[in-house]
């Protein structure tokens, strides 16, 4: 080995290093997440707050969901009816079919699926706005000009998408829970009443406390991390798209592995 | 047709002796290697410091340092006598409203129209909205842009929007401003336009600025030429030689493989026959 060739070698780092490297910014990186997410949190008890953003914040993230979500909700609801009639047809257990549409709604489906078109719409919308915003040093011009980003910019986001989400979730659970009617109704002649007295009776304080408190702990997941991709983004505009790609797998992963963690918690207590 | 500016105090207080900007060995590094060794330099009262170099040599860093945006990995900065560089970022973030930073591309809030954008910093320190409408329309009236108060600004040209920046850094009357490449990606005209900004600045207000610029030109003309308030027109500076008054207005400051290089006045530089200047006065 010539001399260049030895001394290329030795300013490599070794695999060790270079796996020490990378656990270490991700450790960074986790530390600086809970960091944001706990200055965003306090910020709602502290002045000043941004009261007129978090109103507009509501209205995109909230109202501008809503027709994705009852869409989605009502056909959630609609092909879960489908599914299982046909095997409850065969004990003759059609009148289980509310219990089961709204178990199902509330506890899980409602919570989920929202939060994943949630995450798919607003967690990558906030991550390119924040992002953009940092690679034009408007958030620089911002702090610049005296103003906290994270209070001006995060808090609202999180503030808002925690207000908006358990409300969504409620609508798609009864648009899914419709849906599922109109289906037992054309499909199985399934009563009315008794569709919708199994499905009301079926569900119990544990079921409806489980229904809202994911939704709270998945707002929380997908605006943080839509923030935190959107404010830490570098490398231009390529950066930009690289975070909101980032902010959706990761909040739609966060959030699935949350899920198993509060249902089991819950089970646990109810 | 030139508009006066109200605020600041007069330019006849007597300026003094001590810095109010001052870099002691400055140190920082990113993944690609160290950007700056050790850089020392201070800024006095009513200077204009021109930090001359190429792209990549670390000017913006010092700028954003200046402004607390940037902490050095070592080193010190100290602004109006105060450390920024060991602030905590809530204290900076008072502190910070005693500087006007203008940015490379302006970096105006593209969702917020030139008045909002303009008014940002009074209505964050909750003025009297009659006050800050006054005060919105005198800054644009001062870079004559006060016809684009409705506009966003997407609607304005790489030029106007520098100029909408100008005005938001001067809305609250900072001692010092900060201008990072200033005419950057400009016309020449407009970059003139933008110079003469400057100047007006400096030398009717009496503002200390540390200008970031690859344009050895830009510097030259700040140095050359001052505005003077009773023609209310630029015209060029007394030539007093080195050492004179005119001279220490505007200094230079040349940054290499992040190190100053050189400092010096406009003399200095234009009969220096070292090859690096060289190839920013070709």
């Amino acid at each position: 080995m010539s001399t260049l060739n030895k001394l290329a070698a030795a300013d490599e780092p070794s695999v060790l290093e270079a796996v020490s490297d990378i656990a270490k910014r991700k450790v960074l990186a986790v530390q600086e997440y809970a960091r944001l997410t706990a200055r965003a949190l306090w910020n709602v008890f502290t002045q000043p707050r941004y009261t007129a953003d978090m109103l507009d914040q509501m209205d995109i993230i909230g109202v501008g969901s809503l027709p994705i979500v009852l869409l989605t909700g009502f056909f959630i609801g609609a092909v879960m009816v489908l599914q299982t009639s046909q095997q409850f047809e065969r004990f003759g257990q059609t009148a289980l079919t509310g219990d089961v549409v709204a178990i199902a709604l509330v506890r899980e489906l409602g919570p989920t699926i929202t939060a994943l078109l949630v995450a798919g719409r607003n967690a990558s919308g906030i991550a390119s706005e924040l992002g953009s915003m940092v690679v034009t040093e408007q958030v620089d011009a911002m702090r610049a000009m005296g103003t906290d980003p994270i209070r001006k910019l995060v808090t609202p986001r999180v503030v808002a998408t925690i207000l908006t989400v358990p409300l969504l979730t409620a609508l798609a659970d009864l648009i899914g829970m419709i849906g599922g009617f109109l289906v037992s109704f054309m499909e199985l002649r399934l009563n009315p009443v008794q569709y919708w007295t199994r499905a009301v009776d079926a569900l119990s304080f544990g079921d409806l406390m489980q229904g809202f408190t994911k939704p709270v702990v998945f707002a929380l997941i997908i605006s943080s991390v839509g923030c935190y991709q959107g404010l830490t983004v570098r490398g231009g505009t390529q950066g930009v798209g690289r975070a909101t790609t980032e902010a959706v797998v990761v909040s739609s992963v966060f959030v699935l592995v949350a899920n198993f963690f509060i249902t089991r918690i819950m089970l646990f207590i109810f | 047709m030139h508009c006066a500016y109200n605020g600041w105090v007069s330019v006849a207080t007597p300026a003094t002796d001590s810095p109010v900007v001052s870099y002691r060995d400055i140190r920082i590094g990113f993944d690609e290697g160290e950007v700056l060794r050790g850089v020392s330099f201070d800024v006095h009262e009513r200077e204009t410091k021109v930090l001359v170099g190429e792209t990549g040599t670390g000017k913006t860093l010092l700028l954003k340092m200046a402004a607390g945006l940037v902490r050095p990995n070592s080193g010190r900065v100290t602004v109006l006598g105060h450390e920024v560089s060991a602030m905590p970022e809530q204290e900076l973030l008072d502190f910070r409203r005693q500087l006007g930073v203008v940015f490379q591309e302006g970096a105006l809030f593209d969702s917020l129209s030139v008045r909002e954008n303009v008014a940002y910093r009074l209505i964050e320190e909750g003025a009297d909205l009659e006050e800050v409408e006054n005060r919105v329309r005198e800054a644009l009236r001062f870079v004559e842009m006060e016809h684009a108060i409705e506009q966003l600004p997407g609607e304005l040209s790489g030029g106007m929007r520098r100029r909408v920046s100008i005005a938001r850094a001067l809305i609250s009357r900072p001692p010092i401003v900060l201008y990072d490449s200033p005419t950057a990606g400009l016309d020449p005209v407009t970059a003139q336009t933008i110079i003469t900004l400057i100047l007006r600045l400096r030398d009717a207000y009496g503002v200390t600025a540390l200008l970031a610029t690859h344009r050895i030109q830009d510097a030259f003309a700040l140095a050359n030429f001052r505005f003077d308030a009773q023609q209310q027109r630029v015209v060029p500076s007394a030539t007093n030689g080195a050492g004179s008054e005119e001279s220490r207005r505007t200094s230079f400051l040349v940054l290499r493989d992040g190190a100053v290089y050189f400092t010096g006045d406009q003399y200095a530089v234009r009969d220096s026959r070292d090859p690096y200047l060289q190839r920013f006065l070709v």
